[in-house]
């Protein structure tokens, strides 16, 4: 099938303009590599916003110099109003949560590797893949040019709850132009990751090569595969949620406002809705989106690990289907994040259920990790560092998960810190481990340097110190019941909790100032950084056997390459060593399928 | 394999190793037409968000209205669009037989379906927005109805317009050499698509609303 019947399918010559090369290039790896730059891009500016916001919360009304450069009314002398620390913590969620946690680990890197790894020479549809990066980007823009609008961007907080977010600009600063912008570039950002899953599944299972059964697939490709399984419905129904919060913003329709709702002592003039309608399309989004994330970072993560361990999983099929698990069972907990909306109780049960099931396949796949690591003589590199950060993170961010997975527990935690505390490190810090873990392996095969160890590893050890420092606290502070979005903890009860915050401030800025360190490594890395050979790990998967380094054009040259082997076949004695190339027509170990 | 019963035909074995350990590949469908199965995948997931939404008003509404007392025009609109597909199912089957000109005609022919539909939907449209029922607020009751009847109906349209534009294009297209057979029949996929996805439409939107 695949040298017969469309082979020429996503064939294209390579481009000779700088425009065709590097701008508006169908080659999926130029792709990949734009997916970075813009979530690089986007990693940096949410930062800068939530280092903005842990110096506020650390030193209520501390003057940040220049701070009034950044909004029209939302800091007068330069401190921060309560409706700008809002707004601010809106356009970090969002950032991180579309255009860096998506958009890294799974646009960026899957483009890049994934149709290398089945061994194809593009994706089946070029055109819909420049698209679906140059509708992201837009989608970009239109997010951040909320910033320049009058009353600046929205303050609603990354769920944007109805009503609040549905009737305008009596709802707060950023409540009129900035919200309808917010819906506008999330919609926009759907139609990229639609085009995204569409190219992504199509290479996965149209585009394998000769041999490349889908269990010969590598777990990182299992990884993006799954995931844009995952993208392909999740942001179907977000869309026209985001269009309908639009019509009852521009056209006055009321899906998300009840009636007799007074805001601001005004009544409003809608009536039928509900705000639960909301909630339940958002978070039937949210929570795929969540394994969306975290997903491609466990393939990335499996990869790395097999490949510095130098010897296979315990078990690879049970890893995929419990990946697989996570992606079916991510629909049906949606309504964990429900529990305080004023559900009906029984929903609260019956969405209880599936959360703590959840845990099965997550908890399979980390004893499939440690039981792989026990006695292996791993080695210690950068990549394999981060691959252990990402597990311990994991592990401890979802270990809060259990609590929260109890309607009865998460009365109590649901608005405060233990929240926020969960949710950083189990998707986000871990998923930034996973795209650390991926820069650090693959970066030798997208610019052909390798990136400096010394200053990889000092990053590790920042990071993974500073990280918990920032987020373990958090645990504590939502137990002592500090409120999450609160921009000053005035009540008496939180007052002994500031020297706490001012503690993770300053953590934060730390942590963050190492980010640097690694920005620095690979800009040096990318121009100065010593030549990478074709394949600096000894891996065995097919990105490490392309004729060059980086791929060309068409990833292998004139043949497409033939696959005999798993990706696993390490501690065997070959002639290459200890290992067999996916490529390599010479017997491999006896657990080798073939 | 090596268990012939005697009498069976045996097949030309293919080349030895590596090919004898293949995988034979599980999902031999064309690249553009899975694309297309998974774009149906995630337009019927923004369509059933839609209903569901529509659902849960419906059900927190009280005074939610019913207004609808003929269904002669909604049969005739039906009873076009199931027609269409018939048409673009004759033009598939004329392309593959290698009949261009008979392939275009269907194909021409059911967009003339499509636009005779949307003619229809957009004539009930202007006949309802006359009786005063708007985005905001209609003479029956909850101001709701009108905004769920238009999103949804108004979601439906622009994907038979869209088919139409699409059905003509690729329809000449095709005439021209352009595209073959297969990409004909990817775009009837979507086609029948929109023909059934209205079939969910009806009940929940005009027939649950008709007046008792």
């Amino acid at each position: 099938m695949h040298d017969t019947a469309h082979a020429h399918v996503g064939q294209h010559a390579a481009p000779t303009s700088f425009i065709r090369k590097h701008v508006f290039s169908l080659d999926h790896k130029v792709i990949g590599k734009q997916y970075y730059g813009l979530a690089l891009a986007a990693v940096l500016i949410g930062m800068f916003l939530s280092w903005l916001m842990r110096l506020h919360l650390g030193w209520t009304n501390l003057a940040i110099p220049g701070l009034h450069l950044l909004t029209k009314n939302g800091a007068p002398g330069d401190v921060m109003t309560p409706e700008f620390y809002l707004q601010l913590m809106t356009m970090h969620a969002t950032i991180m949560v579309f255009f860096v946690l998506t958009t890294a680990p799974f646009a960026a890197f899957g483009n890049y590797f994934l149709p290398i790894q089945v061994g194809a020479e593009d994706m089946p549809f070029p055109h819909f893949n420049m698209m679906s990066f140059w509708v992201t980007f837009v989608a970009f823009l239109v997010l951040m040019s909320s910033f320049f609008v009058s009353d600046g961007p929205t303050l609603g907080g990354w769920t944007q709850y109805a009503p609040l977010s549905a009737v305008g600009q009596v709802g707060g600063p950023g409540e009129g132009a900035g919200v309808v912008l917010w819906a506008l570039s999330i919609a926009i950002f759907c139609v990229g990751q639609l085009l995204g899953s569409l190219n992504f599944i199509t290479t996965t299972l149209d585009m394998r090569t000769r041999g490349m059964s889908l269990w010969r697939l590598p777990l990182s490709a299992w990884g993006w595969f799954i995931t844009s399984v995952m993208g392909l419905t999740a942001f179907a129904v977000l869309m026209p949620a985001c269009i309908l919060l639009i019509l009852d913003h521009v056209a006055g329709t009321s899906f998300f406002v009840p009636a007799n709702t007074v805001i601001n002592d005004q009544m409003q003039p809608h009536s039928g809705g509900s705000t639960l309608l909301w909630q339940h399309l958002f978070w039937f989004f949210g929570h795929p989106e969540v394994y969306i994330a975290i997903v491609p970072g466990m393939g990335i993560v499996s990869h790395v690990l097999i490949t510095n361990m130098r010897k296979p999983m315990l078990s690879h099929r049970v890893l995929v289907y419990a990946m697989g698990a996570l992606a079916v069972l991510s629909y049906m907990v949606y309504g964990h994040h429900m529990f305080v909306s004023g559900m009906n109780p029984v929903s609260s049960l019956v969405f209880s259920f599936p959360t703590l099931v959840i845990t099965i396949p997550s908890t399979i796949v980390v004893l499939i990790w440690m039981g792989s690591l026990y006695g292996a003589k791993l080695r210690i590199n950068s990549a394999s560092l981060f691959a252990l950060g990402f597990i311990s993170m994991f592990i401890a961010g979802g270990v809060s998960g259990f609590f929260l997975a109890q309607p009865s527990i998460d009365i109590m935690l649901h608005a405060t810190y233990f929240v926020v505390g969960h949710f950083h490190l189990v998707m986000g810090v871990a998923a930034m481990f996973g795209i650390f873990a991926g820069t650090y392996f693959w970066f030798p095969k997208m610019y052909g340097r390798m990136m400096n160890e010394t200053l990889g590893k000092i990053h590790f050890w920042c990071s993974f110190v500073g990280a918990y420092a920032i987020f373990m606290p958090f645990h504590y502070l939502g137990l002592a019941g500090n409120v999450r979005r609160y921009q000053a903890f005035a009540p008496e009860y939180m007052q002994h909790l500031i020297p706490l915050h001012k503690f993770i401030t300053i953590a934060a800025l730390f942590t963050g100032a190492a980010q640097l360190i690694f920005v620095y490594n690979l800009f040096v890395s990318r121009y100065k950084g010593e030549p990478a050979r074709d394949n600096p790990w000894q891996g065995t998967s097919l990105e490490w056997s392309t004729p060059t380094t980086p791929p060309p054009h068409n990833n292998f040259g004139d043949k497409l390459p033939v696959v005999y082997h798993d990706p696993f076949q390490y501690g065997v004695e070959s002639s290459t060593g200890d290992y067999v190339m996916q490529t390599s027509p010479e017997k491999a170990g006896p657990d080798d399928e073939a | 394999m090596s268990t012939t019963t005697p009498g069976e035909i045996t097949m030309p074995m293919p080349a030895p190793a590596p090919s004898s350990l293949m995988e034979k590949p599980a999902f031999s469908v064309p690249a553009k037409k899975m694309a297309m199965w998974l774009f149906i995948i995630a337009d019927t997931a923004t369509f059933a968000g839609c209903l569901v939404a529509y659902g849960f008003l419906r059900n927190a509404t009280p005074n939610w209205p019913r207004p609808f007392h003929s269904i002669t025009n909604l049969a005739v609109m039906t009873f076009i669009l199931l027609t269409s597909s018939l048409t673009m199912l004759n033009g598939v089957r004329a392309a593959r037989a290698g009949n261009k000109a008979g392939a275009l005609r269907w194909t021409l022919i059911t967009a003339a379906l499509g636009i005779a539909f949307a003619l229809l939907h957009i004539r009930e449209w202007m006949a309802l927005i006359d009786e005063g029922m708007t985005l905001l607020k209609n003479p029956w009751g909850t101001g709701l109805f009108g905004a769920s009847f238009y999103s949804i109906t108004g979601l439906h349209l622009t994907h038979v317009t869209g088919g139409v534009i699409a059905l003509i294009v690729v329809g000449l297209r095709y005439k021209g050499g352009r595209y073959n057979a297969d990409d004909l029949e990817v775009l009837g996929l979507y086609w029948h698509f929109v023909d059934l996805v209205w079939m969910f439409v009806v009940p929940f939107v005009y027939l649950l609303n008709l007046a008792h």
